[in-house]
């Protein structure tokens, strides 16, 4: 309802506040709500969701003065597709699928947490070589996510070229997923247990191909960007957050790192092999927009080296555990084995049965960390699966950060924040 | 992670201090302890929650990771909510979890304490039903506003598109009937 | 020559050419299409026959308005930027270097949907959402096309729950794009199709491509076997009438 007490056009009056409040033009009502003092001089304006700068489906409610940004007030759920529940349908093996789909950028992590958490429950070994190639797509999955959190930030902040160089090196990587798993996104390539399939002939030399000029490349976006004038004007000392307050937000992850907490699941509590591995943890000083960016930054060249690493010490064995009860077995088998067939048979229609219980399986996502709470009880499909998204959490902290920040400040801030509202909204 | 014999003591200690503030009529917060696959689990009493994670932080697990609910249906009580708390000192996890039952699922909120709960009990409350007291702003967060229902419940319909085959195809859109 | 305009503009004259020159203009025009040559010597002499076809086929494009308008509308598509989830990483693929869409002048993509006249709808649209969707697919002026981009849009895809609608339950849509998240070489065949559509080109569908008309099955109504209902009324396996596309 408008102040003058009229009902605003096109609404009636059964509809719910909430339908009246989404059908109005003026959010005088809003206004009303968010309680200011003086409204006269503050400006409530919807961002969103449909908006090409807000990376997804995020709708903000701003309140500026001027152009200086009150209060911010993020309405989420526009892409809500109800993973969770749908999980919860699916036989274990399923549910993988499902789950990749979440934070649509990091869709090994989101497998890996997954998978992670179900061997947990089944008490299940996976192959020192699954689980280097399981790190191996991971940190792969990691540099691509920060190439297009790279190129999608440098086109919000107007340095349109970028977007064009980081997708060229987003297309090899992809070139080399498919080429391990037959699909470039959402590629069902980590199986509870290991991996689906070994690599073929060719991708290791492929992948040294890439890892040779990737460094470079990441020094050629470097060039680009960290001593322009604009990028430093826009970005150097603008929304600074301390590490307590993001500590008492819940937020983790390259946010973290920049404000000098160097707190990275693969050092301090490591998994998958990750303990094998030589590489550092970039830390940022002040904790603005500057380190968050640099850190991504430096993380793509400590991945680079982390796949290098693994590349190099790719030891022998299975690919997937052995285990014929939680892993198909190789279908050479099924010819000649008749436990092989009746094993592949209940895998393939009931699916394994876990253990009851419940587990929490924390790793380190390129936004933070991603947690996968799965319970279990006792039958082919999870009784609940949850999955602490990183980006979820980290968007409480963006009010903090845009506070008493310009308009252009706060579109800096959200690209820098990096949210993937496929994983905020699940 | 604290291990079996740590979690026990922290048990203890919270039976031991928590349990005294309150009286002996009160009883402990602490209903069960669970010791699986390598971490360790408390069963707190919903009306204590908040005494237990000040004592937990105070001994040192000062970051929440997650808080999510649980649907235990048929068991009562059967609205569950997790917390999971890190140790960032000593790299530690634990769990603590209360049940509620689905006639009052109510329980204090923690969000002043914890600022990070405040999105996430949010999205309790919006797929569980579960109504934490003393939130700033308990509004259905993934759902449309009016939306009735709380999907996570274990006998909510998954609900979708049936698929179309050639015997239900006269019932599909598009078709004359 | 008498001068061309009858008086200065501005005035009620002006801007006017005198009708003796544009009789003149006319009649060389028409010596051109014929194949005269206006210096030469002799510039009436004009060809005949099978000399006539080939310089009118090598010189003269002949057309609708309909046809040139469809044409110039399909080769400038302006999409809007509609990415909703991981389809949009897809689309923003297309605009990338290596299958780029700018190849067929696609590349303005407009923010504002005023402006735009392709919606592709890359992504998984929740029921949050939809309300949303229509209000911007109003806001596009006509001619407007859509395009739903991979299988949760199409349908629910991979989804099939509360929390998802399929586009085509509330707004009209011309191309589905299968995948999950389609290719995108795959969306670029979307497209380009929905491209064939606008320019009315008739190559849509299997049945078109595969000489398979007639070749459909007819099943008889419950009334009887065969006879005038059964072709009238088909039942289980639907066969579209001729020039109809929906069935393809």
């Amino acid at each position: 309802m408008s102040p003058t007490g009229q009902a605003t056009p096109g609404t009636s009056p059964s509809m719910s506040d909430y339908r009246r409040r989404e059908q109005s033009i003026t959010l005088s009502s809003v206004e009303e709500q968010l309680d200011q003092a003086s409204t006269e001089e503050l400006l409530t304006l919807n961002f969103g969701p449909h908006h090409p700068a807000t990376h997804g489906v995020l709708r903000l409610l701003v309140t500026l003065q001027g152009e200086i940004v009150r209060e911010i007030k993020p309405i989420i759920g526009y892409v809500h597709t109800g993973i969770e529940k749908t999980a919860e349908d699916k036989a274990y093996w399923k549910v993988i699928p499902v789950i990749e789909r979440m934070d649509y950028l990091s869709y090994y992590f989101n497998a890996y947490a997954y998978c992670g958490a179900v061997e947990t429950l089944l008490e299940v070994e996976v192959p020192k070589r699954a689980q280097y190639l399981r790190v191996i797509h991971m940190e792969l999955n990691r540099i691509m996510s920060h190439l297009v959190w790279l190129g999608t930030s440098a086109l919000d902040l107007g340095a349109i070229s970028m977007f064009w160089y980081c997708f060229r090196e987003r297309e090899k990587i992809l070139d080399l997923f498919e080429m391990s798993s037959g699909q470039r996104m959402h590629t069902r390539y980590f199986q509870v247990g290991g991996v689906i399939e070994d690599i073929p002939s060719g991708f290791a030399h492929k992948l040294n191909g890439l890892l040779e000029e990737m460094p470079s490349r990441i020094d050629q976006y470097g060039a680009l960007l960290n001593s322009n004038e604009i990028v430093l004007q826009r970005l150097r000392g603008i929304c600074p957050l301390d590490a307590q307050t993001l500590l008492s937000l819940g937020v983790t992850g390259p946010l973290l790192r920049a404000a000098g907490n160097p707190w990275d699941l693969r050092k301090a509590d490591p998994y998958c092999s990750y303990e094998d591995f030589d590489f550092k943890i970039p830390v940022g000083t002040v904790g603005d927009n500057y380190d968050r960016y640099a850190c991504r930054l430096a993380e793509m060249y400590e991945s680079v080296k982390i796949v290098q690493q693994a590349l190099d010490g790719l030891p022998e064995g299975p690919h997937i555990t052995e285990d014929r009860k939680v892993a198909l077995p190789p279908r050479h088998e099924l010819a000649t084995s008749m436990e092989a067939l009746i094993h592949h048979f209940k895998l393939v229609t009931e699916g394994f049965r876990v253990p009851p219980g419940e587990v929490y399986f924390p790793i380190e996502s390129p936004r933070g960390e991603l947690g996968c709470f799965v319970r279990s009880d006792g039958s082919s499909k999870p009784a609940r699966v949850h999955m602490r998204d990183p980006s979820f959490v980290n968007l409480q902290s963006f009010s903090h950060m845009a506070k008493g920040a310009y308009i252009a400040d706060l579109i800096a801030t959200l690209a820098m924040l990096d949210p993937i509202l496929g994983g905020i909204d699940r | 992670m604290p291990d079996a014999t740590g979690l026990e003591l922290i048990a203890q200690e919270l039976r031991r201090t928590e349990g005294a503030e309150e009286g002996a009529s009160a009883g402990s917060p602490v209903i069960e302890t669970l010791f699986f696959r390598g971490r360790g689990t408390l069963l707190v009493e919903p009306g204590r929650i908040r005494a237990v994670l000040a004592h937990l932080r105070s001994r040192g697990y000062a970051f929440m990771s997650s808080l999510h609910g649980v649907d235990h249906h048929p068991h009562e009580p059967r609205l569950g909510v997790v917390y999971e708390l890190l140790d960032m000192q000593r790299v530690d996890r634990i769990t603590v979890k209360l049940a509620l039952a689905s006639d009052a699922p109510e329980v204090d909120s923690v969000t002043d304490e914890w600022p990070t709960a405040d999105h996430q009990e949010r999205e309790v409350y919006d797929m569980f039903g579960v109504v934490f007291r003393g939130h700033p702003d308990l509004r259905r967060i993934l759902m449309p506003e009016d939306y009735e229902g709380h999907p996570q419940r274990r006998d909510f319909p998954i609900g979708g598109e049936p698929v179309i085959f050639t015997y239900n195809e006269r019932q599909s859109l598009g078709s004359a009937e | 020559m008498k001068r061309e305009l009858l008086g200065p503009p501005g005035t009620g004259l002006g801007g006017r050419v005198d009708p003796d020159v544009l009789r003149v203009r006319n009649l060389n025009a028409r010596q051109l299409l014929r194949g005269g040559d206006l210096e030469g010597p002799n510039p009436s002499a004009h060809l005949e026959g099978a000399d006539f076809e080939r310089h009118v086929e090598e010189s003269v494009m002949t057309t609708t308005l309909e046809k040139a308008v469809a044409w110039a509308r399909s080769n400038s598509f302006f999409p809007a930027t509609f990415g909703l989830a991981c389809c949009a990483i897809e689309m923003m693929s297309i605009v990338a270097a290596r299958v780029d869409v700018a190849r067929f002048g696609f590349e303005a993509f407009r923010a504002s949907p005023r402006q735009a006249d392709l919606l592709i709808l890359s992504g998984r649209v929740s029921i949050k959402m939809a309300p949303i969707v229509r209000r911007i697919y109003d806001q596009m002026l006509e001619p407007k096309w859509a395009i739903s981009m991979g299988a949760c849009c199409s349908s629910t895809g991979v989804f099939n729950n509360y929390a998802l609608v399929p586009a085509d339950k509330f707004m009209p849509i011309d191309v589905h794009v299968p995948g999950c998240p389609p290719r995108p070489e795959a969306l670029m065949h979307g497209v380009l199709k929905l491209r064939k559509m606008v320019q009315d080109d008739p190559d849509m569908g299997w049945r078109e491509r595969y000489d398979a008309r007639g070749t459909e099955e007819v099943i008889p109504t419950v009334g009887g076997l065969g006879g005038v209902d059964a072709f009238q009324e088909p039942a289980a396996v639907s066969v579209p009438p001729e020039g109809d596309t929906a069935g393809a």
